[in-house]
């Protein structure tokens, strides 16, 4: 991605135009834009079935879209003659069912996109993988099968795969709505690790407090669209719309 | 009973368990990749590939092999001479392949879809996915399905004695012409077909072990 992108300091990371999408008859996206700019984390919540998982599946093309465009880091991501393996390299994407590969042990898990895509060295690939995975509070785990791990620490491996290739842009779906509780905290630990590292970051969650601490940017959305953006001060004091009013007395009263 | 039928005609029985074994062995190694090929069609996101599949499946499944050995040795053996060693190993390679095909998509499919996404949002290609991610956890579903289907084939070898390969059942046919001593003899070559099947089901529990996973 570095040689496609253009020198310009103020292009945004992530730039999503218009897009709409369609579940069959049901129109999952209706006409959302919005600007990422780099380093900035922007915070996706809603009630479900707002579309909030659908729009940052569209960013590294999990997901296609039936109208507009969307742009990362100079690249169109469903232009005709893009090559998405390349992009999605670029991309770090963690789901809220981790995924890990149970065949590998935690440290082939890390290390094999590298390996395979990057074709970097595998004993550099592993050595990169296990400075990651100490990082995240996991290097007594890297010979273990992921199926031995906790929520959590599984979490934070499907993290640290992620983080393995050095992408430029991370985007988390939910990050924590399958973990128990008392294990969300140790994977919102992980998170705001990142922050420091100055990645641009997409988060869907409904962890209130989480996002109101680390974004910079909210994104309220619901049936498919966007209803709000702004700071998460002005959001979640000064919600503008009646529908997100609802939204956070209701999330917020439990 | 008379068993001296059996001692005095053992160098005959193991020709008939050599040829057993070599047709059923050849049949396999034909078998193994064109299973492979037409269970990784029926998965693929291409249509054609998708009909070939399913068409070399529904008709080789549903032809029953004793026709198919026929048909292949007087129709195709002739028009591409092959003779009756080499009909004998396609038919039942083509015929047990397209089992093989189902239990390989079978084994395909079992696997979450989250693994694949996993791995195509990491920037792998689609091949990569498969072969790093999703054949491997495959195989360790697909062995004990495998090892029936491998044990059928066995079986399943001593029709070709039809088509005049001279195998253990063919060896026992033509001795009870001979003897008249059908109780011993379809005795004793009822074990030997046991020794062989049980021989390979051990063998592939041995694998199963091998590849057993950590969870």
């Amino acid at each position: 991605m570095n040689s496609t992108m253009p020198p310009t300091v103020s292009q945004p990371m992530v730039s999503i135009r218009n897009v709409r999408k369609k579940f069959g008859d049901l129109e999952v996206l209706k006409n959302v834009s919005i600007e990422v700019p780099k380093s900035q984390v922007f915070g996706f919540i809603g009630p479900s079935g707002a579309g909030k998982s659908t729009i940052v599946r569209t960013v590294n093309a999990l997901e296609g879209i039936d109208g507009g465009e969307i742009w990362v880091g100079g690249v169109s991501v469903h232009g005709p003659s893009t090559d998405l393996n390349r992009l999605r390299a670029n991309i770090g994407f963690v789901s809220q069912s981790f995924n890990l590969y149970p065949h590998l042990k935690v440290l082939e898990n890390v290390a094999l996109a590298p390996i395979k895509v990057k074709r970097q060295p595998p004993s550099q690939a592993r050595e990169y993988a296990a400075s990651i995975l100490k990082t995240l509070g996991l290097e007594d785990k890297m010979d273990a099968f992921p199926t031995r791990l906790s929520g959590g620490q599984q979490q934070r491996v499907a993290i640290a795969r992620a983080l393995a290739m050095e992408p430029r842009l991370m985007i988390f779906d939910e990050p924590t709505s399958a973990l128990d509780p008392e294990l969300i905290k140790e994977v919102l630990d992980a998170i705001r690790g990142l922050l420091a590292t100055g990645i641009t970051m997409l988060l869907v969650t409904h962890e209130m407090n989480f996002a109101r601490e680390i974004c910079d940017s909210i994104v309220f959305m619901a049936e498919g669209e966007i209803l709000e953006t702004g700071a998460p001060e002005q959001f979640f004091s000064h919600p503008q719309t009646q529908r997100a009013r609802d939204f956070l007395s209701a999330i917020l009263n439990r | 009973m008379n068993w001296s039928v059996i001692t005095q005609n053992l160098p005959l029985f193991f020709t008939g368990v050599r040829m057993t074994l070599t047709i059923s062995f050849l049949a396999l190694l034909v078998s193994i990749p064109i299973g492979v090929i037409a269970g990784l069609f029926r998965v693929s996101r291409f249509r054609l590939l998708r009909v070939v599949s399913a068409v070399y499946v529904e008709f080789f499944r549903g032809v029953p092999l004793l026709v198919l050995l026929i048909w292949i040795f007087f129709v195709l053996g002739r028009f591409l001479r092959l003779g009756p060693y080499w009909s004998a190993i396609l038919g039942l390679g083509v015929f047990s392949g397209a089992f093989v095909a189902e239990i390989v998509r079978s084994g395909i499919q079992s696997v979450p879809r989250g693994q694949m996404e996993a791995a195509r949002a990491s920037g792998m290609t689609y091949l990569q996915a498969m072969t790093y991610v999703i054949l491997p956890q495959a195989v360790r579903k697909v062995l004990p399905p495998m090892a029936s289907q491998f044990i059928i084939l066995v079986k399943d070898s001593s029709l070709v004695s039809v088509i005049s390969i001279v195998d253990l059942s063919m060896v026992a046919k033509n001795l009870v012409a001979t003897t008249f001593r059908s109780v011993e003899i379809w005795t004793f070559v009822a074990v030997l077909y046991f020794c062989i099947t049980y021989g390979l089901s051990q063998l592939i529990a041995f694998c199963e072990r091998k590849f057993h996973m950590d969870h």
